[in-house]
């Protein structure tokens, strides 16, 4: 196993009597893919905001490459190369696609960002544009928010996370409320993108064909706890994974 | 992001701008020079609120920074016996800019009516003080000089045009100086805030570090728009930063919209000739006349009259 990029220890989080997250520990080593599964409420979102820094956890720690990030915000999470991407994806309405990459792009260039250097300069258009290409979606670059449909939305929100090169990229439901037919190729474009980079990726998934083909190790959240922690087939066979999430077994 | 029909070079647009104005100016009569030059004068403090609005905040107290250029350029003339106008807007700038680099970084963590509270609050706060201070005039203001022009001390239609001409070239520099700052990176990072702070803060950017900096932007804006007010006038009162002065701030805003700075100046004017024809026409209820007009233009034209200003976005491709 190589060095884990992500280290959680024993993290607990309450929210009144709700308990979202109770002695949640792992180690996640560089450059892999693994996936998030549970029922809702299971505290699998909860997870991913307590890694980028939404959601501080009452006890435990979380270190990122040896640095412990438990109490940084999410800019600073940000910055040291932990991205995310939303259930519902993070845009900005009123701007169009090639502004909302560009608005990704004027943060996370080398360079800080500018006051004098115009935000639509050629060269930086034709970067947003490249990265749009990459998840080939360039198409729309002139439509607004409203006007785009679920899963370029989904990858519009993935394309803007992955600006400023990141090390690890928690994707929070990347085919939720996409089509069904759409759900594979919009994965298979996603795992090449990121695999390209270098990314290690955990993503949170409802739909187990695609944690099976996309994730070589499943954590199983179940009432704040991760109840199993192995590769798609032994967790999805786990008779209390399949009790409490899947649902295969009574 | 508003692509303006204006030239896309900011120099070129501002130089033309200039061009226009000064010719404009020698046509004007002196009631209308005024004019113009009180419209100017807000629409300045309006920039401001429209910097704000741009990012989602609505500032009810841009009177404090009108009132504080004012009273820098009044009480530097009154206590150093010069009122060279080139001086007193560079003092309004520092006086209006320090105060803000101070509660700048405070404000910027409170968003919707907390903001505009605070900011109303800090302006009525100055109200009150500059109310009771007697050494500065107490509710009576402070009466200023004529301006003079780097020794040049014009006198009658002179004063009044030359004026005019300073004010015209400090709203094209501080247009092209914001203008150039919308369309930077930070101007498009401080558009996107207004739709999704969330997003911003997650991509790695300070979104309190961009909206203390524009409301830095909009308190020097208040403060030039003070000092070229004050000189106009001759008189500073502590009526300059009433919450009744801030709200026209709003209105002159809303009027104009954020999609155009020319708008911002343009339709100052335009409030300025209905309020001045209002109260020529209608003394008693001048008020409602331009309440209708408000009501008019926000009917007509939801995103302000800037809309007018901008070019509508490309055609979308068919797919």
């Amino acid at each position: 196993m190589s060095t884990p990029i992500l280290t959680i220890e024993n993290l607990n989080k309450s929210f009144g009597a709700v308990t979202a997250a109770r002695e949640v520990s792992v180690v996640v080593p560089d450059g892999v893919v693994w996936s998030m599964i549970g029922s809702n409420g299971a505290g699998k979102t909860t997870f991913v905001n307590m890694v980028t820094g939404y959601i501080k956890p009452d006890t435990g720690r979380i270190l990122f490459d040896g640095t412990d990030i438990t109490k940084m915000s999410p800019r600073q999470v940000t910055r040291l190369g932990i991205r995310r991407s939303f259930q519902i994806p993070q845009l900005f309405a009123e701007l169009t696609m090639l502004e909302n990459m560009l608005v990704s792009l004027s943060i996370n260039r080398k360079d800080k960002p500018s006051y004098k250097r115009s935000a639509r300069k050629p060269g930086h258009v034709d970067e947003a544009m490249d990265t749009l290409k990459r998840f080939r979606i360039e198409d729309y670059h002139d439509r607004l928010m409203s006007e785009l449909p679920a899963g370029v939305r989904k990858l519009l929100d993935i394309a803007m996370a992955m600006s400023g090169k990141p090390r690890v990229m928690l994707l929070d439901e990347p085919t939720s409320g996409v089509a069904a037919e759409e759900k594979f190729p919009l994965m298979d474009l996603v795992m090449e993108v990121l695999s390209a980079s270098n990314v290690t990726v955990m993503f949170v998934e409802h739909d187990m064909d695609i944690v099976t083909r996309y994730s070589e190790r499943v954590l199983a959240f179940y009432d704040g706890e991760i109840i199993a922690n192995d590769a798609p087939d032994q967790v999805l066979s786990d008779k209390i994974v399949q009790r409490y999430i899947t649902g295969t077994t009574k | 992001m508003t692509e303006f029909i204006f030239p896309r070079s900011t120099p070129l647009a501002c130089a033309l701008a200039l061009v226009v104005l000064v010719v404009i100016g020698f046509t004007l009569p002196d009631w209308a020079m005024f004019l113009a030059t009180m419209a100017f004068s807000k629409g300045m403090v309006a920039l401001g609120v429209v910097c704000l609005m741009r990012s989602g905040l609505v500032s009810f107290g841009q009177g404090l920074y009108y009132c504080i250029g004012a009273y820098a350029s009044g009480l530097m003339a009154s206590w150093l016996g010069t009122s060279d106008i080139f001086l007193m807007s560079l003092l309004g700038i520092i006086a209006s800019g320090i105060v803000a680099v101070i509660f700048g970084p405070l404000l910027a963590t409170y968003r919707g009516i907390f903001f505009a509270m605070l900011t109303l609050s800090l302006s009525m706060i100055l109200y009150g003080t500059l109310s009771k201070m007697s050494v500065l005039g107490g509710t009576d203001g402070l009466n200023i000089s004529a301006p003079t022009f780097l020794g040049y001390h014009p006198e009658g239609r002179a004063l009044g045009l030359s004026l005019y001409m300073f004010t015209c070239a400090v709203i094209v520099i501080y247009g092209g100086i914001v203008r150039t700052l919308f369309n930077s990176e930070h101007g498009l990072i401080s558009l996107a805030i207004r739709d999704n702070e969330l997003r911003i803060e997650y991509l790695g950017a300070s979104v309190r570090t961009e909206i203390a900096v524009t409301y830095i932007v909009a308190a020097i804006a208040g403060g030039i728009g003070g000092v070229i007010s004050g000189a106009a006038i001759g008189h500073v009162d502590p009526e300059y930063a009433y919450w009744t002065t801030s709200g026209e701030f709003v209105f002159l805003a809303i009027l104009s919209g954020y999609l155009s700075i020319p708008a911002v100046f343009l339709g100052s004017v335009a409030l300025e000739i209905v309020r001045s024809f209002s109260n020529l026409y209608f003394p008693n209820t001048w008020q409602m006349s331009l309440g209708i007009f408000l009501l008019i233009v926000i009917l007509l034209f939801p995103k302000g009259l800037g809309a007018l200003l901008s070019r509508p976005k490309k055609p979308e491709k068919k797919q």
